[in-house]
């Protein structure tokens, strides 16, 4: 671990403590249906207090993930442990984990009070207990205004809002939630993100988060695992993610990317080079060491990553030549769409820090493309 | 205008086909008897002009309703019909509820089969259908031949004529009238209220109980008064299993009209049942409304 000394701010980082306890634990759990497999020995460690996103398209057994967490699904093998201890003949009634529901699952019948204080009374806790506890909790989510009414008298965000209280009302260990923003719209959601995080530090709660919305899983996580067929492809931070996808899949998935397919030519130092079509240089980005000289191999690079010129730029050691096929204005950015000489088309995103060009950019201009050899990476097939 | 006409349409209809007749009913309790067709007096002879109104207005009283008070049959009829329908809208409730929950939870492709059996004994004749409970519940009857055959028992139980027997008819002929409504409550529920309870610390059993039944509520009391209702003047189901002990108002207003042929005495007993019947309904009514207020 880093020195205090060098290191005065402190990062958390769990998972790279080799000490820390976590407290979920998922050991070779796979999760069957008949032929259908669900979750395929998936083994993954989750430490306190952090916010953990689970992202994959629909189908990809995240959601199964977490109603086992719940205890709404037994595993077929394997075990889950939370806390160091085997969950699998502990009824969700039973569990110190409480979910929030992509639905809500709002009691109609109760007012938002009422619906806060469900899990409270199920405890037998005294009466003035209960009150001051959903008191404290109307003002987290900040909705004393509205207690007396019922789920139907409110509005969409404070339904969302309603069920986050509930599911923190019981200080559960571990909440769990399932798609929660999924029916808020942009503007309402990304705030509410933020809301979130805000919450998760104040209750130093364990979060999980299931979404198959991957700005959602890159603003809240802590780390993202990334699922796909019922295993986990890649866990990590949401820059090392980003930054640094160990597989096509993972790269492709996350965020818009270049996928230029090549030969390695050779290795050296956590680099790579490829060549990749005639009348091109060769491109270089950061390898892992599997990479082997021979090898087909796929260069990821990020399309923010690639400057635009109008003439070759010298000193730069990855070129790529072409010709512009299709300029999309965004606004804040222009992504330039460049096709190369063999047919392949490669994007380029450039921020519009000016409000006129000098020198616009137009149609059918013949323009390089270059990016460091840190910008990509390269991986296996 | 076009509103109007609109609006007008089922008011007419209501006009003609309830009140018009309630109308009449109204007006023959008031009459009295007299050997005569209609058996009743006074008839409205417009052919005399004013006059006529006159004397046919004057020769209506309340006789008959002071008549019913007065015998000890009818209010104890009434006390009896009230007592054998609030009994068997429990019974039919006990019985309809589980269905409509095994019903809701059932398959999805195996729903509309079940609606179908629900509602298939209304393809034949609610006449032959209680017949054919006397068949199975008479002392040499298909139930105590089974119960016998299987030894359960030695000597036929005595079930027919009884009021056990129109309990079961009742429970038999109003059984989907409980059923759909309640079903209809249940199949909107949302599983994950129910998961959402047991994630809160609620076993099943108190899941059921704090969610399931609340949200059914409106179900329960719709079903209970389509039960209860018919079931008070019920006539049919007492005249064909019940004994000659069983005492129903519908049977009591059948024997005025048909045995004796005091019409204005039937319908007096049939306007003060609708007028009972009134109390339950406006109760219905209002707690509708109240439940509506309070979701505004």
């Amino acid at each position: 671990m880093s020195d205090a000394a060098t290191a005065p701010v402190s990062v958390f980082a769990p998972w790279e403590d080799a000490q820390a306890k976590p407290l979920i634990q998922f050991q070779n759990v796979t999760k069957r249906w008949g032929d259908f497999t669900a979750i395929d020995d998936l083994s993954i460690d989750i430490y306190p207090e952090e916010f953990f996103a689970l992202l994959g398209p629909s189908g990809c057994g995240k959601t199964t993930m977490m109603r086992m967490l719940a205890g709404f699904e037994t595993p077929t093998e394997g075990k889950i442990l939370i806390d160091g201890q085997d969950v699998a003949r502990i009824p969700p009634n039973k569990r110190a984990v409480n979910m929030m529901f992509q639905s809500y699952a709002l009691f109609p019948h109760l007012s938002v009070a009422e619906n806060i204080a469900f899990g409270l009374k199920r405890d037998k806790q005294p009466k003035d207990k209960i009150e001051a506890r959903v008191e404290e909790m109307l003002s987290l989510v900040q909705l004393n205004k509205f207690a007396n009414r019922k789920p139907h008298q409110i509005s969409g965000g404070q339904r969302q809002r309603v069920a986050l209280a509930r599911s923190l009302a019981k200080a559960p260990k571990l909440l769990l939630l399932d798609e929660p923003l999924g029916a808020l719209d942009k503007k309402l959601r990304q705030d509410t993100q933020f809301e979130l995080m805000d919450i998760q530090e104040k209750t130093g709660t364990t979060f999980v988060i299931v979404t198959h919305d991957q700005e959602e899983a890159m603003t809240v996580a802590s780390r993202i695992a990334v699922m796909d067929h019922g295993k986990i492809i890649q866990v990590d931070t949401p820059s090392k993610i980003y930054e640094e996808p160990k597989s096509i899949y993972v790269a492709d998935f996350i965020g818009d990317v270049n996928l230029i397919r090549g030969n390695v030519t050779k290795t050296s130092e956590g680099h790579a080079s490829i060549s990749w079509a005639e009348g091109q240089s060769e491109l270089t980005g950061i390898a892992r060491s599997e990479i082997e000289a021979g090898a087909v191999a796929t260069l990821a690079v990020r399309p923010e990553k690639l400057s635009i010129y109008t003439s070759r730029p010298k000193d730069q050691t990855n070129v790529i030549k072409g010709k512009v096929l299709d300029i999309a204005y965004l606004g804040n950015m222009s992504t330039y769409v460049i096709e190369t000489a063999s047919g392949e088309t490669i994007k380029a995103q450039v921020a519009n820090t000016r409000r006129i060009q000098r020198r616009q950019i137009t149609w059918e201009e013949k323009v390089w493309l270059s990016f460091t050899d840190t910008a990509g990476v390269v991986l296996n097939q | 205008m076009k509103r109007f006409g609109l609006i007008s349409v089922p008011y007419l209809w209501l006009l003609a086909l309830f009140l018009v007749p309630f109308l009449i009913v109204l007006k023959i309790s008031l009459s009295d008897t007299a050997l005569a067709i209609p058996p009743y007096t006074p008839t409205l002879d417009i052919s005399q002009g004013w006059e006529g109104i006159k004397a046919w207005w004057i020769a209506l009283d309340l006789e008959n309703y002071f008549w019913l008070a007065s015998d000890d049959l009818y209010w104890k009829a009434y006390l009896s019909s009230l007592k054998i329908a609030i009994i068997s809208t429990i019974l039919t409730l006990m019985v309809g509820y589980p269905i409509a929950y095994g019903m809701s939870r059932a398959p999805d492709e195996w729903r509309p089969t079940l609606m179908m059996l629900i509602i298939l004994p209304f393809w034949t004749s609610f006449l032959i259908r209680v017949y054919s409970w006397k068949a199975i519940l008479s002392n040499e009857g298909l139930l105590n031949q089974l119960l016998m055959y299987l030894g359960v028992i030695q000597e036929p139980l005595v079930i027919l004529n009884t009021n056990i027997a129109v309990y079961i008819g009742i429970v038999y002929t109003y059984l989907p009238f409980m059923v759909l409504p309640i079903y209809s409550a249940l199949e909107r529920l949302d599983e994950s209220l129910l998961e959402a309870a047991e994630d809160l610390g609620c076993s099943r059993l108190k899941a059921f109980w704090l969610v399931t039944m609340p949200l059914s509520k409106q179900g329960i009391i719709a079903g209970s008064f389509l039960v209860f209702i018919p079931a008070m003047g019920e006539f049919v189901i007492p005249a064909l299993l019940g004994g000659s002990k069983t005492l129903m108002i519908g049977k009591v207003l059948w024997e005025e009209f048909f045995s004796n042929r005091d019409w204005p005495v039937a319908s007096a007993v049939a306007v003060v049942l609708l007028l009972l019947l009134i109390i339950p309904i406006v109760l219905f009514q209002r707690n509708e409304e109240k439940q509506r207020e309070a979701e505004k």
